[in-house]
């Protein structure tokens, strides 16, 4: 997984691949005011933007597994809100549920100092294309 | 002082007696700092029970590298926003609200270099709940990039928020 590279906005978030567990990659972002929404908590669609993140690295991983290059395309996601993130590191990881030859079915958490407590909890559907030549 | 007479404090300049939400003072407010004035986040139109808030495209919030198409992250912040604020917008006055739920379809890339528009509306608000609907788009509302649904739960203002 360490030719995984995160995109632009998730360097910009100051998103980072903390370590791999189980063979998917454990997202982290440290708190900032980059992050703030109402004052003293993250912004929910920063949170968003991280498990969409874990998603997307986790599906990814999955498809290196399976020796697969299919481009990945983001088609929804859903988004509880568990509890309000505080000024701490957070942390998601997705657990792909299936990959198909068209359909990927991801399912993300983000947690933040005790893993049991949720922040969020979410699903992902992606599509899959062919690489492009 | 402590830190609920500071919320309190808070919430008194947001809300002075008497005080109207009024929604583009409101956007500009709600978007001067923190992840929202990170992002660049901006007010753009408004009516009765919806508002516009744009999102200019930026090199550094870009999800493909190859093709300067913008990161979904970045809107799911803006359509949060705006599906927030059409809610003090139907309402004419501030409520705390924290987010319940956002389902988001991406119907199609954005553009690169496009900026996004997300057209937010507050369909129905009850004692606990708003309900909300928005659309990304840039520029006609007919070939969308994004749909979202949601919920808020309407909460006290204690605690709320730490400044």
């Amino acid at each position: 997984m360490s030719e995984y590279h995160l995109p632009p906005y998730a360097r910009t978030m100051g998103m980072e691949i903390d370590h791999v567990e189980d063979g998917a990659p454990v997202i982290a972002m440290d708190y900032a005011e980059r992050v703030q929404g109402r004052p003293g908590f993250l912004h929910g669609g920063a949170i968003g933007g991280l498990l969409e993140m874990a998603a997307h690295a986790a599906l990814r991983a999955e498809l290196q597994r399976q020796g697969s290059d299919s481009r990945i395309k983001p088609v929804n996601i859903s988004i509880e809100y568990l509890r309000g993130g505080v000024q701490e590191r957070t942390f998601a990881r997705g657990e792909v549920i299936r990959a198909g030859r068209r359909v990927a079915n991801v399912r993300v958490e983000a947690w933040q100092g005790d893993r049991t407590k949720l922040v969020a909890s979410s699903w992902m559907n992606f599509l899959l294309a062919p690489p492009k030549d | 002082m402590s830190k609920d007479d500071k919320a309190a404090g808070l919430m008194k300049t947001i809300m002075p007696e008497g005080f109207v939400f009024d929604p583009e003072r409101g956007a500009r407010w709600f978007t001067r700092a923190g992840h929202t004035g990170f992002l660049g986040m901006e007010y753009h139109d408004h009516g009765s029970d919806w508002i516009e808030l744009a999102l200019p495209w930026r090199e550094d919030l870009v999800g493909v590298e190859e093709t300067g198409v913008l990161a979904s992250g970045p809107i799911i912040s803006l359509l949060d926003n705006a599906t927030s604020m059409s809610v003090w917008t139907r309402q004419g006055t501030f409520n705390p609200q924290v987010t319940l739920d956002l389902r988001i379809d991406y119907v199609r890339a954005a553009t690169p270099g496009k900026t996004v528009i997300a057209r937010a509306e507050c369909y129905q608000v009850r004692r606990s709940m708003a309900f909300v609907r928005g659309i990304a788009h840039e520029g006609d509302l007919t070939d969308p990039i994004a749909h979202t649904a949601g919920i808020f739960m309407l909460v006290s203002s204690e605690g709320w928020s730490k400044p």
